[in-house]
């Protein structure tokens, strides 16, 4: 019966060691409970720890960064856009006794934040123009040539805030209720913009439009662009021309000139003699066998002619 | 199909803290051996004891893992690849793939990655619809690539890490899209919004201390939504047309200038040559008339008399019909064909018998002005 007996006395043992150490994982935190009262501080330091046994128990927390993700809230902004508004934050258990005693555990603690998060949300984005909420900064569009926007109309208002500043007041705002709930927010961030259905509608006609009117000026523009480069042909065209013409008629006329003078120069030394020898070259030229010459036997070629008789 | 690791139970975002599990185990071995009183069975049993020690003490880190070891929960070391032992029931490891590029992918979702890669059919518009700066619409598609950093940080900091990640993700991608027109979105701010994406998005890791690394944030595909799409791209045809319309009219341009240039150097090049012909004529002329000239002015008469009877002696030859006319008429000689000067007079007179002579009889005093 021996060792029956130490086998049982190293089993009771062991329950009793079972029962009188826990362990906390890098991620948890534990409170010990005494009959549901607390007992002591939240040990949130890793490692194996002693309590007392059967008497005393553990109820864990998990000590990381946890999730939060709420339902998109239709809100409308200041200027009246109707805009869904998704948000996500993440907490953290800062005081496992408060949280164990206000909303005892995560269920309890994720309806609180929808609670507060979603209203402030709301709160923020609503005394802000849309475009406070979609922008960060004013930086200035780059704008290419060709598409050069008209979108900008009526984003010229200058932002005062931002994203970044109504989030932050977002998570301000909600930091000031949740220590009372042991929860410590950590970041509100806005996940999903967008604009209801009916108003989506209405911004895609918009962006048509806007894109048909850049379509209509991009075609005009290169109507005009090739009526300028026609248009600038038909000058050149008209100046190259008249230009060589001028040009030629100047040569011309200067050497005509030149002729004229060169003759002048040489046949006024004897007018008569030039017509005499002129005639006789056209003599020349301009009779041939298709001419009938009547000749008056007077004429002085046949003179000798005459006389002989 | 998130993180294209394989392995989805012992991936990353396996929930931490499965090592206590051997506990019960040894407590029933304990009670069922100490019933027992035979040597072999204690023996075969010790054996058993033995062998579930070691299978349960050593574990395998793969080449592109990191093992994290916690004792009692508590970090207490990162092991690199290898084989490696833990204390067994006290500590326990969870393997975090460290050297393994990570992927998520947002808009859209790869079914099956091969040489033709499968993707899925549904939009996820949830995801990729964003205003843009000026109040657009835009569908950015992206993906992010990153790596475990610190294995440590990336299991002890954060609760579902990757749902933490797609948010900061969207948030960061949304916040730069923010910031940004339409127009840069869909093309000229492309790489502009993704550097600035994971700029943000590291610094909202490194805030959140979630051990990651962004390697890589790649735009996709990023359109207009669907119905606004046709516009867009007549937009694109429009700036086509455009440029073809101003294309078509160099083009014509091109063509008409360089050949009126070419006719105009002809015209004048035509005019010069005219110009040289004319000047050279005259010159030529002139000098002809200046030498002979000067030969008349020593003999003018005689010159004046053989230049003259040359003329006609090389002229009338050529000439066809020859009528001779006497101004009194009663000469024995009123009409003198000379029609056959070369050869002999009546050689043809067959031909015209009266020939040109007789139209005109009394035509004669026409030639009395000289």
């Amino acid at each position: 019966m021996k060792p029956l007996l130490t086998a049982g006395g190293s089993l009771l043992g062991l329950i009793l060691l079972a029962s009188s150490t826990y362990t906390v994982a890098e991620t948890e935190q534990v409170i010990i409970t005494q009959f549901g009262e607390p007992i002591g501080d939240a040990v949130t330091e890793p490692g194996l720890h002693f309590k007392a046994p059967f008497i005393h128990r553990v109820t864990r927390f998990d000590q990381r960064w946890l999730p939060w993700d709420g339902d998109a809230n239709q809100i409308t902004t200041r200027d009246k856009k109707f805009i869904w508004v998704d948000t996500y934050a993440r907490w953290r258990i800062a005081d496992p006794l408060l949280f164990f005693q206000s909303v005892r555990d995560e269920r309890g603690a994720q309806s609180r934040l929808d609670d507060i998060i979603d209203g402030e949300t709301r709160n923020a984005v609503a005394i802000y123009d849309l475009i406070e909420i979609v922008r960060i900064t004013n930086r200035e569009f780059e704008i290419t040539e060709d598409l050069v926007s008209f979108a900008t109309e009526e984003v010229v208002g200058d932002i005062e805030h931002g994203r970044n500043a109504i989030t932050r007041s977002i998570l301000e705002k909600a930091s000031e209720v949740t220590p009372s709930f042991g929860i410590e927010l950590v970041d509100v961030r806005i996940k999903r913009l967008n604009y209801v259905e009916e108003v989506r509608a209405k911004v895609y006609e918009r962006m048509i439009s806007e894109r048909q009117r850049i379509a209509e000026r991009s075609r005009s523009e290169g109507q005009g662009r090739a009526a300028e480069v026609r248009g600038q042909r038909e000058r050149e065209l008209k100046s190259i021309e008249s230009e060589a013409f001028r040009q030629a008629e100047e040569i011309r006329g200067r050497a005509d000139a030149e002729a004229s003078r060169i003759y002048a120069q040489a046949y006024q030394r004897d007018a008569d003699f030039y017509r005499f020898m002129k005639s006789l070259d056209t003599y020349r030229t301009a009779l041939d066998d298709g001419v009938t010459l009547v000749i008056g036997s007077d004429s002085e070629f046949l003179d000798f002619l005459n006389r002989s008789r | 199909m998130a993180f294209q690791d394989g392995s989805p139970g012992n991936g990353p975002f396996a929930p931490f803290g499965g090592g206590n599990s051997g506990r019960p185990d040894l407590e029933a071995l304990l009670t069922r051996f100490a019933g027992v009183s035979k040597q072999t069975v204690l023996g075969v049993g010790g054996l058993i004891v033995a062998l579930i020690l070691f299978f349960t003490s050593v574990y395998q880190v793969e080449p592109d893992e990191a093992g994290v070891v916690t004792r009692f929960g508590r970090y207490s070391r990162v092991t690199d690849p290898g084989l490696h032992f833990v204390i067994p029931f006290i500590e326990s490891v969870t393997k975090v793939p460290v050297e393994r590029q990570l992927k998520e992918e947002f808009g859209f979702r790869t079914v099956d990655p091969g040489v033709r890669t499968v993707y899925d059919d549904r939009d996820f518009l949830g995801e990729s619809l964003m205003l843009t700066g000026d109040l657009n619409v835009a569908v950015v598609e992206w993906i992010v690539q990153f790596k475990v950093q610190d294995p440590r940080a990336y299991l002890f900091n954060v609760r579902d890490i990757r749902s933490t990640f797609r948010d900061m993700s969207e948030a960061a991608m949304r916040d730069v899209v923010g910031d940004h027109s339409v127009d840069e979105v869909l093309t000229v701010g492309r790489e502009r919004i993704a550097a600035r994406a994971k700029d943000l998005l590291q610094e909202i890791n490194d805030r959140y201390q979630t051990g990651i690394s962004i390697q890589q944030l790649v735009l996709q595909d990023v359109n207009p939504p669907d119905s606004v799409k046709p516009s867009f791209n007549e937009v694109n045809e429009a700036i086509q047309e455009k440029e073809r319309l101003t294309n078509e009219a160099l083009a014509e341009y091109n063509q008409a200038i360089p050949r009126a240039r070419g006719d105009a150097q002809r015209l004048i090049q035509e005019a010069e040559g005219y110009a040289a012909e004319r000047v050279n004529r005259a010159r030529g002329e002139a000098s002809r008339f200046e030498a002979v000239y000067t030969e008349y002015r020593n003999a003018p008469r005689v010159t004046r008399a053989r230049m003259y009877l040359e003329t006609i002696s090389e002229v009338m030859p050529r000439l066809g019909q020859k009528v001779i006319v006497d101004e009194s008429g009663a000469n024995v000689l009123p009409l003198l064909n000379l029609n056959g000067a070369r050869g002999a007079p009546g050689a043809r007179p067959s031909g015209s018998p009266s020939g040109g002579a007789a139209p005109n009889p009394g035509a004669g005093n026409r030639e009395r002005d000289r």
